[in-house]
């Protein structure tokens, strides 16, 4: 079965999204990222979903769900580069994610990610992810 | 074949006569036009609706083109100078009364035949006034619906006031269709443009009721989940009130009264301010100096 990658770096662990979201696809990402975050104590979680044009309630449900469970095992979440298309759906659903912090891209997730962790450290590496 | 035509025919020169002197009486609009070209119409438009109730007594047949496009032409020019429909299908009925009396004097012998002809040219005549109503009409659906475009395409620019800050003003009353495009529209210019602060300006906006309200806390929704901070300004007084009456929630909004308001925000909020030019160079001065 199809798994979607979730890499390690640092402190923060980055998911792309790059294919379309199905249900179990969204299960077993949602378990697998909490089994990631438990494990590495990660602080930080990105999402990017610049790839992701179409959503459903189910899946805007999951992201939320995803944002809950991180911040439950202290680690913020950050969502990127959401299409337009996706975020009128997303608000005709009535979902406005409000747990969620957004981005417009990676870049300035991983910025706002750094800035909320406070590990100047890291800001190298936050920098290599875009390439 | 009814015999109106040739009456009218015969007669035009006195049927044109007692028109005008009918319509200086009524409909004559001497602001509008002058009395040269209404005669010039008038004897035009008799001798092609003689002609053409000749040959026929349909108003949509061919032996009515000539006339109708006439007709067509006519209403047109009259309601670009200011004629309402009204007053220009009163200038074909009050046609009437002239060749009602010309068919009066020639058929004064014989009542029945009288009363059938004077029933056929009134029936001619009405049609040929419904047609300027219908051509006025048409034409100010045409203005109407050309403006409503116009409307919607100046009605939602998105304007870049610096390096990651949009502005949407808005101005008119916003309904469904227009909020969807507002709504698309700033947020394809957010991607384009990879803003980071999005202004919405309502001060061009007359109302604001719970509808209006809802769609533009969507919008500000959408572009907080793809990443941009959203700012409403331009609330003006009386709105506040409004909004408040209605019971309409903006508390997770960042509302700023004047668009100058937001903008310095959306500054701040970026980590730049805007100086004075002789402070800058005073405080550049002195950290030469020192």
């Amino acid at each position: 079965m199809d798994r979607i990658p979730i890499l390690k770096m640092g402190d923060c662990l980055l998911v792309t999204i790059q294919v379309d979201m199905h249900d179990e696809l969204a299960m077993s990402l949602q378990e697998d990222l909490t089994a990631q975050i438990a494990k590495y104590a990660s602080r930080g979680v990105l999402i990017d979903i610049s790839s992701l044009e179409i959503v459903d309630s189910f899946i805007g449900r999951m992201l939320a769900n995803i944002a809950a469970m991180s911040r439950v095992l202290d680690a913020q979440t950050v969502l990127t580069g959401m299409q337009p298309a996706v975020a009128i759906t997303l608000v005709e659903l009535g979902m406005s994610l409000p747990g969620i912090r957004t981005a417009l891209n990676v870049e300035r997730g991983m910025a706002l990610l750094q800035e909320f962790i406070g590990d100047e450290v890291e800001s190298d590496q936050g920098d290599d992810t875009e390439e | 074949m009814a015999a109106f035509p040739e009456i009218v025919r015969a007669h035009e020169t006195a049927i044109l006569s007692g028109w005008m002197s009918d319509m200086a009486a009524s409909t004559r609009r001497k602001d509008l036009i002058n009395d040269s070209d209404l005669q010039a119409q008038a004897s035009e438009l008799l001798k092609l609706f003689s002609e053409a109730s000749q040959a026929s007594g349909d108003v949509q047949s061919d032996a009515f083109a000539a006339t109708r496009s006439f007709l067509k032409e006519i209403a047109k020019t009259r309601m670009e100078v200011g004629f309402s429909a009204a007053e220009t299908s009163m200038f074909v009925l009050s046609m009437k009364q002239a060749v009602f009396n010309a068919l009066r004097d020639a058929l004064k012998s014989n009542p029945s035949e009288l009363i059938s002809e004077i029933w056929i040219a009134g029936t001619v005549i009405d049609r040929l006034a419904m047609l300027t109503v219908d051509t006025a009409v048409g034409f100010r659906e045409q203005t109407i619906a050309r403006q409503q475009e116009d409307m919607l395409e100046l009605s939602t620019p998105v304007v870049k006031l610096w390096e990651g800050v949009l502005a949407l003003p808005l101005i008119g009353t916003l309904d469904s269709a227009r909020t969807q495009v507002v709504m698309e529209s700033l947020l394809s210019a957010i991607v384009e443009t990879n803003s980071q602060v999005a202004i919405i300006d309502i001060t061009g906006v007359p109302t604001v009721d719970t509808l209006v309200a809802q769609h533009l806390i969507k919008t500000i929704t959408a572009a907080r989940l793809m990443g941009a901070d959203c700012y409403l300004s331009g609330i003006r007084p009386a709105i506040a009130q409004t909004i408040v009456h209605l019971g309409i929630d903006l508390t997770d909004i960042q509302t700023k009264a004047k668009l100058s308001d937001a903008f310095s925000l959306a500054l701040t909020r970026m980590g730049k301010s805007v100086v004075a030019l002789k402070q800058a160079a005073a405080s550049t001065q002195r950290a030469k100096e020192v």
